[in-house]
């Protein structure tokens, strides 16, 4: 697919989540990296960061939720978490290299480990902080723990979770840029190559790539989860 | 459908709950059992049955257990022992399963903060009850449509909650357990977070409704006279036992503590009393058909039970069936001739009102007519309210101006027939003679 394909498409995916404002940004962002030559690198940035979130979310929800409904689980675990979020990331390189040696797969782990502790607490907190009324509603009306938690816990949960899904996205792509070190590409590479060769200029051009797509995937995840507010609230 | 019984239901919160309920037994107070083995005691040993069809009301101060009570019914809180029968169901013993649809077939619940899903429109929030039913998407909306007609919400149903007012909400949160047709409505507190205007519009519609719908209704308030607006009987509790059931009327005439009589001492007394209590049935009735001089045979030549202020009184005067024809001025009595019957000097214009209206509701009319006559479900006249009675009955109120606690006259409950019964027409002085013995002290007074 030609880039400027995907370029149009990304940007008005962005318009339509966040509005004009978005869109534009997007457009200019893409066609600017597109213009510096780094659009390879940051495709294929943007993939790392989307497959590492995605698995965030899907280890980090369920676990969230077992967390928000087990008291017990939550006073083991979340001192686990935070001891992950105060290693420093580079840290979390070394476990993978044994398992899957150097390359993208041993990135994209140590990402995904690095990057799960937000959606996990924020799911969590967002579960607690439903008020105790409405979960009661459920019950009093004869709805099952499943019923519960599909219908009233999660959707009323969402704005909080998606503000981890934001949190986990932008720690992924800090971790994917640091991964470059074990030989994940995109941007990253681009940067440790040039730091490498002592090329400053190509290193800031990566460097300013990178500032682009962390801005734009910030933005997009912001309008999301402000999407997921309920009707009225602030 | 729709009755409950409750046969010693005990409820401990805290670890130490088989202690506890121990001490319970021995009869121990609940500050004792907390210093004992750090068990509160929120219900204790509770036993009464809820008819179908009634509006029973849970009243006690903070922290007495009303809440708890509430909940034990459809084991929102497990209660510690005791049985819970809901229609011949023993609700205690359904398993996990049993217990969710035993719920979604009978109870509804309303929530004093309204627990509105705040991301679902008004039809989607009311709607909650029959989709946790799995009730198909067609016939919830039209269920759904018909709860939010009969609650007065129609044409808000695709607004969200935060885009109405309190009292609307609540009306949806109303509207979301009627949805649901369930035959026991729970209801906590469900008007205190509303201002009190709307609050007395939401009350006199939940009585409405209750009595077009038939539910059974349990509410929970701490405010009596909320309760009497309800008209329902009151449960009234303190530190998690019962102190006494029964009618409003009964608890204000008949305190059975002083915890009762002091959470009574300021109920408006005009919003507890009927017109049938207050109304005078001791004065004379006249019959239509009698002549001056018979009338005045029969009051005894004097004034006696005239009922009435400025012009000297005036008597009620009805017909052979206990109808009431209109009423009889002293002074045109006085000026009459005496082969005259009372017939032609009746003033017609006496307003009527049902026997169960509410005092309050009356009092401008009998500040304006002097006397309004109380007729009964059958027609039949009861008595007359005048400023006198209203004025004694208010005076009766027990545990002040040093009036007796109980047995106060005019608040006494109706005992089946009136005084006077109206089969004999043509004895009128009987009549009088009967309620001259049953020495009321309207008698005395002129
Ligand atoms: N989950 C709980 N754990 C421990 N104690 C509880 C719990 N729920 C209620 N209690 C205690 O039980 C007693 C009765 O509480 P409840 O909430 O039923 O009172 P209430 O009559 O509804 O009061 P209010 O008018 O404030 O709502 C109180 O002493 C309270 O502290
Ligand atoms: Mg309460």
């Amino acid at each position: 697919m030609p880039p400027w394909i995907c370029i149009a498409l990304a940007a008005l995916a962005a318009y339509r989540v966040g509005g004009r404002k978005i869109g534009l940004l997007t457009l200019f962002g893409l066609l600017f990296l597109w213009n510096l030559r780094l659009w390879q690198a940051t495709v294929e940035t943007l993939v790392l960061v989307s497959i590492a979130t995605a698995a965030a979310l899907v280890i980090g929800v369920p676990v969230g939720i077992w967390f928000a409904l087990s008291r017990r689980a939550w006073r083991t675990f979340s001192p686990v978490l935070d001891m992950m979020q105060t290693l420093p990331s580079f840290v979390y390189l070394i476990p993978a290299l044994p398992f899957f040696g150097l390359g993208a797969v041993s990135a994209c782990f140590a990402t995904i480990v690095f990057s799960v502790p937000p959606v996990i607490r924020l799911t969590a907190l967002g579960i607690r902080n439903v008020p105790g009324e409405l979960v009661e509603a459920s019950d009093a009306f004869g709805g099952s723990a499943a019923q519960k938690l599909f219908k009233v816990q999660l959707p009323l949960a969402l704005p909080t979770i998606m503000a981890g899904v934001n949190q986990t996205m932008m720690l992924a792509l800090s971790m994917v840029v640091i991964a470059a070190m074990i030989g994940a590409g995109g941007l990253g590479r681009a940067v440790w190559q040039s730091i490498q060769r002592l090329e400053a200029g190509a290193g800031f051009e990566a460097g300013i790539g990178i500032v682009i797509v962390a801005v734009i995937l910030d933005r997009v995840t912001q309008a999301l989860a402000a999407r997921a507010r309920p009707h009225g609230a602030a | 459908m729709g009755r409950i019984s409750l046969e010693g239901i005990s409820k401990i919160f805290g670890s130490n709950s088989a202690t506890a309920l121990g001490l319970v037994e021995q009869g121990k107070r609940k500050s004792d059992i907390a210093a004992a083995c750090g068990a509160i005691v929120g219900l204790r040993d509770i036993s009464f049955d809820i008819e179908e069809g009634e509006i029973l009301v849970l009243m006690g101060l903070s922290g007495s257990g009303k809440s708890t009570l509430l909940r034990c019914m459809n084991r929102l809180v497990e209660p510690s022992c005791g049985r819970i029968v809901v229609d011949g169901v023993d609700v205690t013993r359904l398993g996990r399963k049993d217990l969710l649809a035993f719920r979604q077939k009978t109870f509804g619940m309303v929530f004093q903060h309204f627990a509105l899903l705040p991301n679902r429109t008004i039809l989607g929030n009311v709607g909650f009850g029959l989709e946790i039913k799995q009730v198909s998407a067609r016939e919830r909306v039209e269920r759904s449509m018909q709860a939010i007609e009969l609650v007065g919400l129609k044409g808000w149903e695709t607004k969200y909650p935060s885009e109405l007012s309190g009292g609307m909400q609540q009306r949806a949160g109303l509207a979301r357990a009627l949805a649901a047709d369930a035959d026991i409505l729970l209801m906590d507190e469900a008007f205190s977070a509303l201002d009190p205007l709307i609050r007395r519009d939401m009350q006199a519609e939940l009585r409405e409704l209750q009595r077009k719908l038939k539910k059974t209704i349990v509410f929970v308030s701490h405010d009596l006279d909320e309760a009497v607006a309800l008209g329902g009987r009151i449960v009234l509790m303190k530190d998690g036992e019962v102190v006494q059931i029964g009618q409003p009327e009964e608890i204000v005439a008949r305190p059975a503590t002083d915890y009762v009589e002091r959470f009574v001492e300021h109920i408006d007394l005009a919003a507890v009393l009927r017109a049938e209590q207050v109304a005078d049935r001791s004065a004379p009735v006249l019959a239509p058909t009698q002549t001056v001089a018979e009338a005045r045979t029969a009051l005894g030549g004097t004034n006696g039970g005239a009922s009435g202020g400025a012009s000297g009184g005036s008597w009620l005067v009805a017909d052979g069936d206990g109808r009431l024809v209109g009423r009889l001025f002293a002074d045109r009595l006085a000026s009459a001739r005496p082969s005259e019957t009372l017939a032609g000097l009746l003033d017609l214009g006496l307003p009527v009102v049902p026997a169960e209206s509410r005092l309050d509701t009356l009092l401008a009319t009998v500040a304006a007519h002097e006397s309004v006559a109380v007729v009964g479900r059958d027609g039949r006249l009861i008595g007359a309210v005048t400023s006198r009675s209203v004025v004694q009955a208010l005076a009766a109120r027990p545990g002040t101006h040093g009036q007796p606690k109980a047995g106060a006259p005019i608040l006494s409950k109706p005992s089946g027939a009136p005084t006077w019964s109206g089969t004999s027409p043509n004895s009128p002085s009987t009549r009088s003679a009967t309620t001259a013995s049953t020495g009321s002290p309207s008698m005395a007074v002129g």
